[in-house]
């Protein structure tokens, strides 16, 4: 749910990084951390194990600048990926404007891609989304693992509709903010349709 | 789409603001804090200093959201009330018409009494003011008195700038 105030001149919209357990939300999310100028960012807030294994969810909000003179600001959040944490997933799409599916290369882990992306699709109706129209990108992450699938044999399986697909390597940054950024442009646009609707 | 973006003017945004500075008042309360229940802050009144307030919003939706889900699993509706006591300062959450959290934070120069006596009194007008948010969002939709929005006006370089600007 998109929150426009107008009081203090802001747009807030929440996207929400989605995929297998061990599959890189929480590195993109540290990746843009790390990377973004103090300025922009908030705190990193990482709800996760002693063995930082994301237990409820990683949040990083993050401004990005300022759109017909309201700042944009974007939080972003990860999901718990390990598959009995469902309940937990369910909770923080709540209110979500754009998702990122962050789908692991390595052959491997394809059944785990495809659990995964059902399970958002399943969660996503329960909330009352339709998949179809909500503002998503599908990130292929670990492009530099070996034994990784080639990007036909992933998207084979794994594009759901026209959605922008990015190869990735998170932990170097490859692809981290092409993904934001082709979420975000959704995510905004979207805006500017709903609001001549209006 | 589920829930439609929700649009606050400086109007609304400056009675709240007022039901909060109140609240704080009445309460002998540090800090009020109102945020959705996804974890976007709306309005705050206090002593805020350099607390994290946008971590503040998004964790306490979280302790909301995970507690109703609690709350349905033992078959309750919700546990429209959260306490959380601390050393020094305390946090009373609570929900608000079903769609927006309402947090107090407070000391040993207030009690838990006073802070939920207060609080039910400002639930019943925050409450009233959001039905009046809800119903111009209603009335704008049905095209009636209808507000110029910037936001019809957002172009592809706009979107593209945001980006660019940051070197993103």
């Amino acid at each position: 749910m998109t929150f426009i105030n107008y009081a203090s001149r802001e747009i807030n919209c929440k996207i929400v990084y989605y995929g297998p357990g061990l599959g890189g939300k929480t590195t993109n999310l540290q990746y843009i951390y790390d990377t973004s100028a103090a300025q922009q960012k908030g705190k990193l807030i990482s709800l996760a194990t002693e063995t930082e294994r994301t237990l409820f969810f990683d949040f990083l909000p993050l401004e990005l600048g300022t759109v017909r003179g309201f700042k944009a600001r974007f939080h972003l959040y990860t999901v718990p990926g390990q598959v009995f944490y469902d309940a937990s997933r369910k909770l923080i799409l709540k209110g979500v404007d754009g998702v990122v599916f962050v789908a692991d290369s390595q052959r491997e882990r394809m059944d785990a891609n495809l659990e995964s992306l059902w399970n958002l699709e399943e969660n996503l109706k329960s909330h009352g989304y339709d998949f179809t129209k909500i503002p998503y990108a599908l990130q292929l992450n670990k492009r530099d693992l070996p034994d990784v699938l080639s990007v036909e044999e992933l998207t084979r399986e794994l594009v759901r509709k026209d959605e922008p697909i990015i190869e990735a390597v998170a932990p170097k940054g490859v692809g981290v903010f092409e993904t934001l950024k082709a979420v975000a442009k959704q995510v905004l646009t979207d805006l500017r349709k709903s609001a001549g609707a209006g | 789409m589920p829930e439609a973006t929700m649009i606050m003017y400086e109007e609304e945004y400056q009675q709240i603001k007022t039901i909060l500075s109140k609240l704080r008042t009445d309460a002998n309360a540090k800090m009020v804090f109102l945020i959705d229940k996804t974890g976007q802050q709306i309005a705050s009144h206090g002593d805020i200093g350099n607390l994290d307030t946008t971590s503040l919003a998004s964790l306490t939706a979280g302790n909301v959201a995970a507690t109703d889900g609690l709350a349905r699993l033992i078959g309750e509706k919700e546990f429209p009330v959260l306490s959380h006591e601390g050393e020094r300062d305390n946090i009373h959450i609570s929900v608000v018409g079903g769609r927006v959290i309402l947090v107090v934070i407070f000391d040993e120069r207030s009690s838990l009494g006073l802070v939920r006596l207060r609080v039910k009194r400002a639930s019943s007008e925050l409450n009233e003011a959001f039905e009046r948010i809800v119903n111009k969002a209603e009335q704008e939709k049905a095209g009636l008195g209808k507000r110029n929005t910037p936001f019809t006006e957002i172009s592809d370089d706009d979107i593209d700038r945001l980006f660019s600007d940051d070197g993103l």
